[in-house]
């Protein structure tokens, strides 16, 4: 038995290999969504292009630029003088907010008034102007913060004198101080490499097991397998062994390349991270395998991949937080092979975390991978009898 | 001179060949639904509602009414009191939990005694957007919290009134309610054009060479630019009606904001279509078998539209090298104008240049297909 299967296997990796189309396949499409993935998805808001416009011309107003320009967060790219070149601004994508200092910001200051500071924020895209409007106000409190308190300091000290009594400064403050775990300088970059591995490991598998058992139905290579005496259990692990194979290659190279062109750190156990990618690839293998018997032209079969990799790609937590989703999706989230091994991967690489913690997730993998395989070996199994 | 009768016959025959074929049929169209649910539905960037701890070391009438503020604001969803650091910590570590809320010990002594009280914020940042926009809103909450305490101290002491000298006033325009649902929405659109260019159209041509039927369509009088036409008309058609479910179904059923001219989204869709259409040929026709074409397809047109066209990410977060390769990408033109057109309202004036680009480039397109078609077919 084991021979024959080996006979597969190597039929299978010579087949595979020898065409240089198919060689591409394995290490093409991998390496360039790792590039875009690693550097094209990237959230951190910074250096925000902002429009200026100064109505006061105060050496205060002046003191406010100075305090948004230091910041790495924004710069100053234009300084509209009319409303109507600021709302250009915005409907040109030139600025992603504009930020008005109204006539008399000064005087109103001087005068112990509360004045505004207004931040018109281009919303389109909700997320960046979400943060980037975080970061402006949080500047214009701190400045506020810090006049308040030059503010009150003059006023204890009149309050203090008058009454004769010692001068004190006392005066409550909250302070908040914020300790950011794992990602500590707050990179998303981090957070998304390693997500790539679940990615691209679950497109290569699921497609190449596909396409190449229908390959061999559609030229008709399948009926002379099936005269040999090779059993159908042999052919489906010699099948799908080379493409596990690939699987781990893939899942190694991207960890490789995380680990060295993008900086992610590595904090978890090795061995978690294997155990977890095989109970993975049981899922793929699977569900690729099983659109094997679905299909009978290749076309087919990319088609079923396409709506398989699709759900199964936004419902993982890669882009889009689980916890955001409705309800009821989060609940379809729990049959999707690739949202526990999101987990998995973003635990090992980031938390730290191994078998203690990440158990339910691999058990749940564990559970899913038996079932869809067996479930579509006994089709398969079916389907050549 | 181009016929119209046999452009005619062509797209006929191609027509049949797309209501016959089912399942293909099905999927073209049942896929600008799928993922528009799946955009509308189920997929947002919004972050409230964030999963916390709280530990109050404290336990005085201060700290339960800076707890409050936490319960009572809508982005934070606090889970329980936890008793020491360490729940806080496995409970990160589980995912239960982003963010974690320590009051320290002397927090209202502090307070009482006019100094300094510390509150620790632990945070999940692996999820690196959400945690900062986490830390935004707490750092705002106990400011607030803190700005108030300090008045009602100088009031006590006798101090009057003193209000924050400035303050922030943000107001939002284009997305005022900042739903992440309304960009991506329209920007979906021109992945869903995409897609029909890749999945369907770089199969059309590679199929008839695969199966043996270009010799018979050779064999005719039919003329390669006829050809080009008559198979672009099918799918040009099939994908404008992908347009028109998308645009209905997102205004209607999800309520994006639709402030610009329709018959200019028509014109801009159709225009960037063709293109990817043209696109889709020519790789057809370069490939010849289907496998090939449809990878090539997916490379330069799914992903692309998909990741650097600023439909989610933002193109002024990438590297400067990335943004580079974005400008030759059509998609980003016309996810510029999609946005422009659904949110801010705006016109020609403002996306001309857009417009142009994605112009020029179907033209382009549409030589290169003709030209390669009837080198392949002479």
């Amino acid at each position: 038995m084991w021979e024959r299967i080996r006979e597969i296997v190597r039929k299978e990796l010579r087949q595979t290999l020898r065409e240089p189309r198919m060689r591409a396949i394995l290490i093409g499409p991998p390496i360039l969504q790792l590039i875009i993935f690693g550097y094209a998805v990237n959230m951190d808001v910074e250096n925000s292009a902002i429009a200026w416009m100064d109505q006061d011309l105060t050496p205060a107003s002046r003191e406010l630029r100075s305090r948004f320009t230091a910041s790495r967060y924004f710069q100053v790219v234009e300084e509209p003088a009319s409303d109507l070149e600021a709302q250009e601004a915005l409907d040109h994508g030139r600025a992603r907010a504009v930020i008005r200092v109204l006539p008399g910001f000064a005087r109103d200051l001087a005068r112990g008034r509360t004045t505004s500071v207004q931040i018109l924020l281009d919303g389109t895209n909700s997320n960046t102007a979400a943060i980037a409007g975080g970061q402006a106000g949080a500047i214009v409190n701190g400045y506020s913060a810090d006049l308040l308190r030059d503010r009150m300091r003059e006023k204890l000290v009149a309050a203090t004198t008058a009454s004769g009594g010692p001068v004190t400064f006392a005066i409550p403050t909250v302070s908040v101080r914020s300790r950011v775990w794992f990602n500590p300088e707050l990179k998303s970059r981090v957070y998304f490499v390693p997500g790539i591995i679940a990615n691209i490991v679950m497109l290569v598998t699921v497609m190449l097991t596909a396409m190449a058992i229908v390959r061999e139905k559609e030229i008709g290579t399948m009926e002379q397998l099936m005269v040999t005496p090779i059993r159908p259990f042999e052919l489906i692990v010699g099948k799908t062994l080379p493409f596990a194979g690939v699987g781990l290659l893939n899942m190694l190279m991207i960890t490789v390349a995380a680990l060295l062109v993008f900086n992610v750190p590595f904090r978890g156990s090795a061995p978690a991270l294997l155990v977890s990618t095989i109970l993975f690839l049981m899922t793929t293998l699977g569900a690729g395998l099983f659109i094997s018997t679905i299909s009978r032209t290749q076309q087919q079969a990319m088609m079923s991949s396409f709506f398989f990799f699709q759900p199964a790609f936004m419902l993982n937590g890669f882009a889009f937080p689980v916890r955001n989703m409705p309800e009821p999706v989060q609940w379809l989230t729990y049959l999707n092979p690739a949202r526990y091994f999101m987990e998995i991967v973003r635990g090992v690489f980031l938390k730290g975390t191994g078998f203690t913690i990440l158990w339910p997730q691999m058990a749940a993998l564990a559970a899913l991978g038996v079932t869809i395989l067996l479930l579509a070996a006994l089709r398969f199994h079916k389907r050549l009898d | 001179m181009i016929s119209f009768r046999r452009t005619r016959a062509v797209a006929r025959k191609e027509f049949l060949h797309i209501l016959r074929d089912r399942r293909s049929l099905i999927a073209a169209l049942a896929m600008p639904l799928v993922l528009l649910m799946l955009f509308g539905y189920a997929l947002t960037l919004d972050v409230d509602r964030i999963p916390t701890y709280v530990y109050d070391q404290d336990g005085s009438p201060e700290s339960r009414d800076l707890i409050g503020r936490f319960r009572g604001s809508r982005y934070f969803d606090v889970r329980a009191l936890a008793g020491s650091h360490a729940v806080i910590e496995r409970a990160i570590d589980r995912n239960e939990v982003l963010l974690g809320v320590v009051i320290a010990p002397d927090f209202s002594k502090h307070l009482a005694a006019g100094q300094e009280a510390g509150v620790q914020l632990l945070v999940d940042g692996s999820d690196s957007n959400t945690a900062s926009i986490a830390l935004n809103y707490a750092e705002a909450l106990a400011l607030a919290y803190s700005g108030e305490l300090r008045s009602k101290a100088m009031n006590r002491r006798g101090g009057g009134e003193l209000k924050a000298p400035v303050e922030p006033r943000v107001r939002v325009w284009y997305n005022s309610e900042l739903k992440s649902r309304n960009f991506i929405v329209p920007g979906l659109i021109a992945v869903i054009l995409m897609i029909i260019a890749a999945m369907l159209t770089s199969l059309t041509i590679a199929r008839e060479w695969e199966s043996g039927t270009m010799e018979q369509l050779l064999s005719t009088p039919v003329r390669p630019v006829e050809l080009l036409f008559g198979k672009l008309s099918a799918h040009f058609a099939l994908g404008m009606l992908d347009m028109a479910i998308a645009l209905g179904a997102g205004v209607e059923i999800f309520h994006v904001p639709m402030r610009g001219n329709v018959l200019m989204l028509f014109a801009a869709s159709a225009i960037f279509l063709f293109g990817g259409l043209c696109w889709g040929v020519f790789l057809s026709a370069v490939a010849r078998s289907q496998l090939l074409a449809y990878q090539t397809a997916v490379i330069t047109t799914f992903l692309p539209a998909f990741l650097l066209s600023g439909f989610v990410f933002a193109i002024e977060n990438m590297p400067w090298v990335v943004q580079l390769v974005t400008y030759i990408v059509p998609a980003r033109y016309f996810v510029t104008i999609l946005k422009g057109i659904f949110l801010k309202g705006v016109g020609l004036h403002v996306f001309w240049r857009e417009v142009l680009f994605l112009a020029a480039y179907a033209v382009v397109l549409f030589a290169i297909a003709a030209k390669k078609l009837r080198q392949k077919v002479a």
